[in-house]
C-alpha cells in the first residue's frame, strides 16, 4: 500500500471520525428544542455535549486540512465548485458554533429561543449539506480536463446526493436521540427515548435504501459486501433496541451504522475521489489529485504519532464527563429546594463511575441548596 | 474583478479573525497565569479573577473559532489555483495545525470549562496551560504557513510546480521565526491590554478594589515587556524583510529612489501611489538604514530601481505594492506601539506607589488603551500581506494567477456579502456580549467554610 492509498484511507478516517462524534453533536442540536422542551431542560440536554462537541468538530477542520495537504486537486476543485453549498453551510457551522457558548449568556427569552433556532437549523443543515457533497463525489459532477467544475449550484442537487444529505440527518437524528437518552435522567431521558422511538423506522428505511442505492450506483454486483452488509444489519439493530428504550445498544449500533455508511462510500468511491460526469477520463483520482511522496511522507508520520495522541485525550474527556446531566440542576435554586431532586449523578447506566466521585457532584448535593456555589458562580 | 472581489474577501475575514485570535492567545496566557497564581496561593481573589477573565476569555474563543473556518475553507473556495499549486507544501502545515494545535485547544478548553469539579486543582490547572499550548502551537503551523508565502524555502520547482523537500525549512525560516514571534508577543499584548482595560473600568466604578488591583498589576507587568520585546523583534523583522522582500521595507517607507544612508520620514503630506514626490515635514537622518539593515550607513534599494530589476527578472509589469497602505500601515503600528508603552510604564510607576487603583487619569486611559493593540495587529497585517503583493507567493505565484478559475463575479459578490453580514453582526453580539461580561460584578468571594468545597463548572 502506498503512501497515496494510506492517505485515502486516512481521510476516510477522519470523515468517519467526524460523522461518528459529531453525528451525536449533530442530532442533539436538531433535538435539544424537542426533547429539552422547556429552558432548563433545553439546558440540560446542550450540556449533555457542552464539554465535548468542540473537540468533535475539529474532526471536520482536519478532515478539510488534510484534503489540502495529500490531495490538493481535490481540496480545491471540491471547494471551489461547490462554492454556494460551502457558504451555506460554513454559515450553518457558524451560527451553530456560536450558539453553544451564546445562548446561555443571557436571561432574555427572545435571545435564547433565537439562538435554539440557530443551533436547530444549523445542525440540520450541517449533515444535510456534508451528505450531498459526499454524495455527489460519487455521484459525479460536471468537471473539465482540467479539473475545474462547470456545473452549477443547482447541479450539486443530484437524487443520490440529496439521498446521502437525508440519511445522514436521518441518523444523526437516531444517534443524537440515543446519546441524550444515555447522558440525562427523568422526563427529558423519557422524551429522548420517545423520539428515539418515532426516528428509529425512518432512519432504518433510509440507511437501507441508501446502501442499496450505493450499491447500485459503485455498480456492486448481485450480493452485499462485508461493510455494506453490516451497516444493514446495525441499522435494523439499533431500530429494534431502540424499541426497547436500551439507549446504550441503540448508541452503540447507530455508532456502527455511521461508521459503515461513511466508509461504503469512500470505498465505492477509490481509486477515483471526485467522479467527472463530463468524462470520466476527467475524473480526479487518488493518483493524479495527491500530493507528491515527501509531503505524503512528512504527514505520515505526524498523523502516525499525533492522531493515538488526540484518541487517546479525546477518550479520556468522554470518561471525564461519563456522568448524566440532569434538568434539575437548571432549575432556579428555589425550585430545587422545594423538591428534592435526585442529585445529578446517580443514575443506572454510568455503572463504571467511582461513587466517590459522584458524591460532591452537582449543585444540590450540597445540602441546604442555597450556597455561594449555586447563587453566584452560575448566574446565565 | 474576481482577483478584488476575493482579495477584498480574504482582507476583510482575515483582519476580523484576527481581531479575536490575539485576545484568546493573551487571555489564554492570563488566565492560566491568574489560575496559578490560584494554585499556588489559594488566595480566592485569584479564583474569582481567573473565572471571571475566564468567561471573557470563551465569549471570545467562540467567535474566533467559527471564523477560522471561513479562512480553512476559503483557501479551497477563492483560491483554488493556488491551493492546486502550493497545497503540498502550505497545506502540510495547515493540517498539522489542526492534528497538533485545534484537537489540543478545543478539547481542553472543554475540560477546563466544565472540569472545574471534576479534575484534581492540579490537572485542571494543567488543562488551562494546555489551552495556551494549543493556541500557540496553531500560530506557530500559521505563521509557518504564512511566512513561506513571504519567503518560500524548502521546495524545487518540478515541472514548474513548486514541491517541498524540507519541511524542517518551513520551520527554520527567518521571516517564520522572527514573524512568529511577533505575534505571540502582539497578542499577549493584545490580551494584556484588554485585561488592564477591563479592570481599570472596574475600578472607576467601583469593582472589588483588591482583586481588579491584582489583575491591573499583572497585566501591566505582562504588557510593558511584551510590548518591548514586539518592538525589537518587529525592528528585526523589518531587516530581515528587508532582505527578502526589499519592495515591502521600500514601500514602507515611500522610498522611490536608492538611498545611502537613508532618513526616515515621520510625516509626510502627499506621497500616495504613484505620487513619487511627497513632502517629508520631519525627517530623522540614518534611522530608515539602521531600521532596514541594522547599519547606521546601510543602502536601501528604492522602488523605482527594484521595480526595473523584477521587470528583468519575472517580465513585464508593475511590481510596487500600495505604498499608502504600507507607508501608514508602518507609522499606525510604530506610533501607536510607543503610546501603549507609555501608557504601560506610567501605569508600572503608579504601581510602585501603590496609586495604580486611585489615579483616576491613569484609569481612563487604560480603558481606552485597549483600542490601540487591534488597529497595531491590523495596520501589521495590512503592512505584511499587502506588502508582499503583487506577488501571492513570493517570486512563485501572482495574485491574479491564484483565484478559482470556475468561481464567477456572482459567487463571490453573494459570499463577500453574506460574510459581511454574518461577521458584522457576529462581531456587534460578541461586542456587546463582551461589554456586558466585562462590567460585571465580580463574583462574590466563597465563604469561609466553602473553600475547601469543588468549584462548580461553567456550564452552557
Amino acid at each position: 500500500m502506498g503512501f497515496v492509498t494510506f492517505w485515502f484511507i486516512l481521510i476516510a478516517v477522519l470523515w468517519t471520525g467526524f460523522f461518528v462524534l459529531e453525528g451525536f453533536d449533530l442530532g442533539v442540536g436538531m433535538l435539544h428544542g424537542r426533547v429539552g422542551r422547556d429552558d432548563a431542560g433545553r439546558r440540560a440536554v446542550i450540556n449533555t455535549i457542552g464539554p465535548l462537541w468542540d473537540g468533535n468538530e475539529v474532526w471536520l477542520i482536519v478532515a478539510a486540512a488534510a484534503l489540502f495537504a495529500a490531495f490538493p486537486d481535490w481540496y480545491a476543485t471540491m471547494f471551489s465548485g461547490m462554492y454556494l453549498a460551502m457558504v451555506l453551510l460554513l454559515g450553518a457551522l457558524i451560527f451553530r458554533g456560536v450558539s453553544f457558548e451564546y445562548r446561555g449568556k443571557s436571561q432574555d427569552e427572545r435571545w435564547r429561543r433565537g439562538w435554539s433556532l440557530a443551533l436547530t437549523i444549523g445542525s440540520l443543515l450541517v449533515p444535510l449539506l456534508i451528505g450531498i457533497a459526499l454524495g455527489d463525489l460519487l455521484a459525479g459532477l460536471p468537471i473539465d480536463a482540467s479539473h475545474e467544475y462547470t456545473g452549477t449550484f443547482w447541479t450539486l442537487f443530484q437524487p443520490y446526493g440529496v439521498m446521502t444529505g437525508v440519511m445522514l440527518v436521518a441518523v444523526c437524528v437516531l444517534h443524537g436521540a440515543a446519546f441524550i437518552a444515555m447522558k440525562t435522567t427523568d422526563e427529558v431521558r423519557t422524551r429522548a427515548w420517545r423520539t428515539a422511538r418515532r426516528a428509529a423506522p425512518v432512519t432504518m428505511l433510509a440507511v437501507l435504501a441508501w446502501i442499496a442505492w450505493s450499491h447500485v450506483q459503485a455498480g456492486g454486483g448481485a450480493f452485499l459486501n462485508l461493510i455494506e452488509l453490516t451497516g444493514c444489519i446495525a441499522v435494523i439493530g439499533a431500530a429494534w433496541e431502540a424499541r426497547a428504550d436500551r439507549e446504550g445498544w441503540t448508541f452503540s449500533l447507530t455508532t456502527v451504522t455511521i461508521a459503515c455508511c461513511v466508509v461504503t462510500l469512500f470505498t465505492d468511491l477509490y481509486p477515483n475521489v471526485m467522479i467527472s460526469s463530463t468524462n470520466p477520463a476527467y475524473s480526479l483520482t487518488v493518483h493524479n489529485a495527491a500530493s507528491p511522496a515527501y509531503t505524503l511522507k512528512v504527514m505520515t508520520v505526524i498523523a502516525v504519532v499525533l492522531l493515538p495522541v488526540v484518541l487517546a485525550y479525546q477518550a479520556w474527556t468522554y470518561y471525564v464527563f461519563r456522568r448524566r446531566v440532569s434538568a434539575q440542576q437548571f432549575r432556579p435554586a428555589a425550585a430545587a429546594l422545594a423538591s428534592p431532586a435526585p442529585p445529578a449523578a446517580p443514575a443506572p447506566p454510568a455503572p463504571r463511575a467511582p461513587a466517590a466521585q459522584e458524591t460532591s457532584a452537582g449543585p444540590t448535593a450540597s445540602q441546604g441548596g442555597k450556597t455561594w456555589k449555586q447563587r453566584r458562580w452560575t448566574p446565565w | 474583478m474576481q482577483e478584488t472581489l476575493a482579495r477584498w474577501q480574504f482582507a476583510f475575514t482575515t483582519v476580523e479573525h484576527f481581531l479575536f485570535v490575539p485576545v484568546t492567545i493573551g487571555l489564554a496566557f492570563l488566565t492560566a497565569m491568574l489560575q496559578t497564581s490560584w494554585y499556588r496561593r489559594r488566595s480566592p481573589e485569584y479564583l474569582r479573577l481567573t473565572r471571571f477573565f475566564g468567561t471573557l476569555l470563551v465569549i471570545n474563543v467562540a467567535i474566533g473559532v467559527v471564523t477560522g473556518l471561513v479562512q480553512e475553507f476559503q483557501f479551497g473556495m477563492n483560491w483554488s489555483s493556488y491551493s492546486r499549486l502550493v497545497g503540498n507544501v502550505f497545506g502540510a502545515p495547515l493540517a498539522m495545525e489542526g492534528l497538533a494545535a485545534f484537537f489540543l485547544e478545543s478539547t481542553f478548553l472543554g475540560l477546563w470549562l466544565f472540569g472545574w469539579d471534576r479534575l484534581s486543582r492540579r490537572v485542571h490547572l494543567a488543562t488551562i496551560w494546555l489551552v495556551f499550548l494549543g493556541t500557540i502551537l496553531s500560530a506557530a503551523f500559521i505563521m509557518a504557513a504564512n511566512s513561506w508565502m513571504q519567503h518560500p524555502v524548502g521546495y524545487v520547482m518540478v515541472n514548474g510546480k513548486p514541491q517541498l523537500n524540507d519541511i524542517w525549512a518551513l520551520f527554520t525560516n527567518p521571516v517564520f521565526v522572527w514573524g512568529y514571534a511577533k505575534v505571540v508577543l502582539a497578542a499577549i499584548t493584545t490580551g494584556a491590554a484588554v485585561m488592564l482595560a477591563v479592570s481599570a473600568w472596574q475600578l472607576r466604578h467601583g469593582g472589588d478594589r483588591d482583586a481588579f488591583t491584582l489583575s491591573a498589576r499583572l497585566s501591566l507587568a505582562v504588557l510593558v515587556p511584551a510590548i518591548l520585546l514586539a518592538m525589537l523583534v518587529g525592528d528585526e523583522l523589518g531587516v530581515i524583510e528587508a532582505r527578502f522582500q526589499p519592495m515591502k521595507i521600500a514601500a514602507a517607507e515611500a522610498q522611490w529612489t536608492n538611498c545611502q544612508p537613508c532618513s526616515f520620514s515621520l510625516f509626510q503630506v502627499g506621497g500616495g501611489n504613484n505620487d513619487q514626490t511627497p513632502t517629508e515635514l520631519i525627517a530623522i537622518p540614518h534611522l530608515l538604514s539602521l531600521l532596514a539593515t541594522n547599519h547606521w550607513n546601510g543602502a536601501v534599494s528604492g522602488l523605482t530601481p527594484l521595480n526595473e530589476q523584477y521587470n528583468k527578472q519575472f517580465g513585464p509589469g508593475d511590481y510596487v505594492p500600495n505604498v499608502f497602505i504600507q507607508y501608514w500601515g508602518m507609522r499606525v503600528m510604530a506610533y501607536l506601539a510607543v503610546i501603549v508603552t507609555l501608557v504601560g510604564v506610567w501605569g508600572l510607576l503608579l504601581a510602585r506607589r501603590q496609586k495604580l487603583g486611585t489615579s483616576r487619569r491613569f484609569l481612563w486611559c487604560a480603558t481606552w488603551l485597549v483600542v490601540l493593540p487591534f488597529l497595531m495587529n491590523t495596520a501589521g497585517w495590512l503592512l505584511t500581506e499587502s506588502g508582499r503583493q503583487p506577488w501571492l507567493v513570493q517570486g512563485i505565484l501572482l495574485t491574479r494567477n491564484g483565484v478559482s478559475p470556475s468561481v464567477s463575479t456572482t459567487w463571490l459578490v453573494i459570499s463577500l456579502t453574506v460574510y459581511v453580514l454574518i461577521y458584522l453582526g457576529l462581531g456587534a453580539v460578541d461586542l456587546m456580549l463582551m461589554l456586558r461580561y466585562a462590567r460585571r460584578q465580580l463574583d462574590a468571594p466563597p465563604a469561609q467554610q466553602d473553600t475547601d468545597q469543588p468549584v462548580p463548572a461553567m456550564q452552557y
